[in-house]
């Protein structure tokens, strides 16, 4: 039950990271993937690695912030596979300059953390949900963040952003589950990718500050994130929406989430 | 190979319901099984099932909120298999009265059974996963344990609401010896627990009905659903996974 046999991904920002963990771990599960990266090159390898493992890939580059690049994704999804099953909306992440006092935001700096972490999100969920809807059947994977379960001072729109997931996570469960749509999200805790590493190469002692403060002791490889992805976007969940899982090691373990 | 391949855990409250189909899920996936209960036929049968399925099981009768029992439990687990890798704590009981009629004793058996039973067989079992450097604790709440109004189970809601905080406390002070601890709420899900709750037929179809409404996936649940997030959990695919309470429930629009 924990299988994705002959399902179809989408998986936005597939190019590196914890994307691309998530897309070989679908593609593992047994899933064809499409990989949707702004980067041609990353996502290029990525889909090479899954036909490597004897899957079908699709790498199709495309900015989860623009409606026309993602309703000619799916277009093309559409022509090679006739359907889609599952949507992870994992493109987003930090953009430069965005980690700074509020106060020093300006607008513009403030709309492109949230375009890129929110909109983005609710872009791809409709063009894709439309059709899920159409089908009847479908799956959205969230990527959230530890950032959008509580305060996140110096880097608040990103946390803003991060949060309006959560929100926009248990809304469409509310709305899309007459067309048996299942929606939920992830919120990783603090994993190193090159989202990340910047943060950790300025200060060494900060690795060790933030291990300290996590229950398990180590920080997190996008491999972590790939377990709950696939309990997500498999039937074992079937009786789950609207949920999101903090996959953290601990860390922020003491919040509630909505 | 399973996902629980060679391990042991122990399942209280297994002689039927959810803890019985945990039992048996896990035992389907390589693991061998100790069946805690206070029903003594009901966890023989269950035994019966997991060895028809290859694996081990032993059957212990255990009143989780007893101190000498679930020492016994834990003696017997490590007798028969010198290790405990995987805690199910979901034994628990209900005892519904109005608040302001509700005795001491209503109170204090739920509190005891569902939360203290909680604390007693954790402790007991994760001295011995201190020692092993690894373990999975896996404890039942409910969706009464993460916000609820509803009226007749202030002592119920009480004690799953407890479990959610000893999950997360829990979770804080054995991380370090690589023991995850995370807990499950399931929404309606049909058992015999709640179909004990003394109801007519028709009085229960209308009620089965109405939880079905509740759910947006529009089905009540069933054991499997819960035993499925339970074996996620159990496995290494949640191994970065620790303090977090997880809703079963169908999804719903408000709490219940």
């Amino acid at each position: 039950m924990f299988g994705l046999t002959d399902r179809v991904a989408i998986v936005t920002g597939g190019g590196r990271g914890i994307g691309r963990a998530i897309a070989l771990g679908f593609a593992e599960a047994g899933a064809a993937v499409v990989v949707c990266d702004r980067s041609i090159a990353e996502n290029e390898d990525t889909a090479a690695r899954i036909r490597d493992k004897g899957r079908k890939a699709l790498a199709i580059p495309a900015d989860t912030r623009n409606a026309d690049q993602m309703a000619n994704l799916l277009d093309k999804v559409l022509a090679s596979f006739g359907r889609i099953d599952i949507l992870v909306n994992n493109a987003g992440g930090g953009v430069p300059g965005s980690a700074m006092a509020t106060l020093q935001y300006t607008v513009e700096q403030w709309a492109a953390a949230v375009e890129q972490n929110l909109h983005s999100v609710f872009i791809c969920s409709k063009i894709m949900g439309q059709q899920m809807v159409k089908q009847k059947t479908g799956n959205i994977i969230n990527i959230s963040s530890m950032a959008g379960l509580g305060p996140f001072p110096t880097a608040s729109a990103y946390g803003a952003a991060k949060a309006g997931v959560i929100s926009l996570t248990r809304s469409l469960s509310i709305e899309w589950a007459p067309y048996n749509i299942r929606i939920n999200a992830i919120a990783p805790g603090f994993i190193e990718t090159s989202l990340t590493a910047a943060g950790l190469e300025r200060d060494p002692k900060n690795r060790q500050r933030l291990i300290d403060k996590i229950p398990l002791g180590r920080l997190g490889k996008p491999d972590d994130i790939v377990g709950t992805a696939i309990y997500f976007a498999s039937d074992a969940s079937s009786y789950v929406t609207g949920q999101t899982i903090m996959v953290s090691a601990g860390l922020t373990a003491d919040r509630m989430v909505m | 190979m399973g996902k629980l391949n060679q391990k042991v855990a122990v399942v209280t409250g297994a002689a039927r319901g959810i803890g019985r189909q945990i039992a048996l899920t896990f035992a389907r996936e390589g693991a061998d099984i100790v069946i805690s209960d206070v029903l003594v036929t009901e966890m023989e049968q269950t035994a019966r099932e997991i060895t028809n399925l290859g694996r081990k099981a032993i059957a212990v009768k255990t009143d989780v909120s007893r101190k000498t029992d679930v020492q016994n439990l834990i003696d017997a687990a490590i007798k028969s298999f010198s290790v405990v890798d995987i805690l199910v704590n979901n034994a628990a009981v209900i005892r519904p009265a109005p608040l302001l009629d509700m005795t001491e004793e209503q109170w204090d058996e739920v509190i005891n059974i569902n939360l203290k039973g909680v604390f007693m067989c954790t402790q007991a079992v994760a001295r011995h996963m201190v020692k092993q450097k690894s373990g999975k604790i896996i404890n039942i709440s409910s969706i009464g344990g993460i916000g609820s109004i509803r009226p007749m189970m202030t002592n119920y809601v009480a004690s799953k609401t407890g479990v959610v905080g000893l999950t997360k406390a829990t979770a804080g002070e054995l991380g370090e010896y690589g023991i995850n601890v995370n807990a499950i709420a399931p929404g309606v899900i049909i058992t015999d627990l709640v179909q004990s709750m003394k109801m007519t037929e028709s009085e229960l179809r209308d009620r089965m009905e109405q939880n079905k409404r509740g759910a947006l996936l529009n089905r009540n649940g069933i054991t499997q659903d819960i035993a499925n997030l339970a074996l996620f959990l159990a496995s290494d695919d949640s191994s970065f996974i620790t303090g977090q309470v997880i809703c079963a429930d169908g999804g719903r629009v408000d709490k219940i």
